[in-house]
């Protein structure tokens, strides 16, 4: 078994954590910008953070075989902070950096004006610089949330085949699916979502553009449970081939659409990784 | 996990708290902490960190003593000659867990002139996009007035998802409207589709909420 982890937050796990993610057949990951528990207070904070996702935890992951890629933005959560939209206007320089592949993560925390504003304009940024869209869906009123977001991502013109809309469950799929963009499922610990659900929802609505990733971060989370839902798709009557498709093809089919993806010689070891090929999107 | 935050019924005001801190063990400390930081307002930053190893530690009132006595220097800080609102908002930046949630305790009892509102405010808006229990059952007491409706209900549905018991929130049935049923009932939703309850106490509230029809569903 082969894994792409498309959402996982690296920066917040530790090294053993790489490397049962190694043993386990994970080989690719990409890491969204997002809050980190602790509140941001000015840009500068957040440039260090951007650094380190292009900088730091890639050259961490290569020392276990494993490809890090980032996607950038501001998220929902601290665009509610005046003293963090600046930010706004560093993101544009990151998202200019080779290792990412979109915009994200954006959308919804508590939906008010100012997440409005940032949500808009960074999509905006996702059509200038030809970049997927990584959308995060709120925690709370997550059903209105996930139909607000859709809005704002029709309004903004952006091809609904390059944004996937994240956190998703049995009740905000269909409208997802529907809109045309890909459905992202984060199998996480009591919050979200369990392997056997996802099950359920793959005989159901299929294996396209459907996105499973673990959400892996600083709560209590398991950067294993992509490999625990491939596992439970086995026993459930899934071929080796579908799980492929979920766990591998389709996230690189979504982020390939950035034409930054680089898995070349990704099962290589680590030592090959800092002046490694620069050939896009081989498997 | 618990989410106690200080203000048994009838709240105490900063002025009793006051004169029961400075009775016991810590009280000289904090009388000539008072005093420094209404001569150099910016003492605080150093004294306000001090203040739970400087006083006894029993609570007063149901206040933690360390609250209570942040509270006293924060009322010092305000009515100092060089002092006022603004001097929270820089005090907030730099605090710690602890500190901040003896700000959010003792908004709702500090002096205002009219202007403190502004400041106090968005200290509200950060703690409750927190995800400390404490600081968001605290942001939710009675200062939470100031939240617009949009924000309390945000506030509320976070106490939900985070399991903090409702108790918490200031008026709680006098604010809690068919929006925030709205919200509550879609969270419920999820909780099913998850194989999860909600709290018994968000389900009584639902129900509250809901017209007589649906309380004879339930």
């Amino acid at each position: 078994m082969r894994i792409f982890d498309p959402h996982i937050h690296m920066t917040s796990r530790t090294t053993d954590d790489y490397m049962a993610m190694a043993a386990a057949g994970v080989r690719a990951v990409v890491e969204p910008a997002f809050w980190v528990g602790q509140p941001r207070t000015n840009p500068g904070s957040f440039a260090d953070y951007f650094d380190s996702l292009v900088g730091w935890e890639p050259h961490r992951a290569s020392q276990f075989g494993i490809r890090h890629h980032a996607t950038i933005a501001l998220n929902p959560k601290e665009a509610n902070d005046a003293r963090c939209t600046p930010v706004l206007d560093l993101v544009p320089r990151y998202l200019a950096k080779e290792s990412v592949v979109a915009v994200g993560e954006i959308g919804y925390d508590a939906m008010t004006t100012e997440e409005d504003t940032a949500f808009a304009a960074q999509l905006a940024m996702a059509v200038s610089f030809a970049l997927p869209a990584l959308v995060h869906t709120p925690h709370r009123d997550k059903k209105r949330g996930t139909e607000r977001s859709l809005a704002v991502v029709v309004e903004s013109g952006i091809d609904p085949g390059r944004v996937v809309i994240d956190h998703l469950n049995e009740l905000t799929i269909d409208i997802v699916l529907e809109a045309g963009c890909w459905a992202g499922f984060s199998i996480y610990p009591q919050t979200k979502m369990s392997p056997d659900r996802m099950v359920e929802i793959l005989k159901r609505y299929g294996t396209e553009r459907i996105l499973v990733n673990s959400a892996a971060d600083w709560g209590r989370s398991d950067p294993l449970l992509t490999v625990r839902t491939g596992e439970a798709m086995l026993a459930a009557g899934f071929t080796p081939d579908d799980v492929d498709k979920v766990l591998w093809r389709n996230p690189v089919d979504f982020y390939q659409q950035s034409g930054r993806l680089n898995l070349a010689h990704v099962t290589e070891p680590a030592a090959s990784f800092a002046g490694s090929s620069i050939a896009r999107g081989g498997q | 996990m618990s989410a106690t935050v200080p203000g048994p019924e009838p709240r105490w005001g900063i002025a009793e708290l006051r004169a029961a801190l400075l009775a016991r063990d810590g009280g000289d400390w904090l009388r000539r902490a008072e005093a420094e930081v209404n001569n150099h307002p910016d003492a605080v930053a150093r004294l306000f960190a001090e203040v739970p190893r400087r006083l006894a530690p029993h609570p007063v009132a149901g206040w933690p003593a360390g609250v209570a006595g942040r509270a006293v220097l924060l009322a010092a800080l305000l009515t100092a000659p060089a002092g006022g609102p603004d001097r929270l908002v820089d005090l907030y930046r730099y605090a710690d867990s602890g500190e901040k949630l003896a700000i959010l305790c003792a908004l709702p009892e500090l002096p205002d002139r009219g202007e403190l509102t502004a400041v106090g405010l968005p200290l509200l808006h950060d703690a409750l996009r927190t995800n400390d229990i404490r600081l968001v059952a605290a942001a939710l007491g009675p200062y939470a007035r100031h939240l617009g409706p949009e924000a309390w209900r945000q506030g509320v549905l976070k106490c939900v998802f985070m399991g903090i018991p409702l108790a918490v929130v200031d008026r709680l049935s006098e604010r809690a409207d068919a929006e925030l049923a709205v919200m509550l009932h879609g969270l419920a939703a999820e909780r099913l589709a998850a194989g999860r309850d909600l709290p018994a106490d968000a389900v009584a509230l639902l129900r509250s909420l809901s017209g007589p029809t649906t309380a004879r569903e339930n």
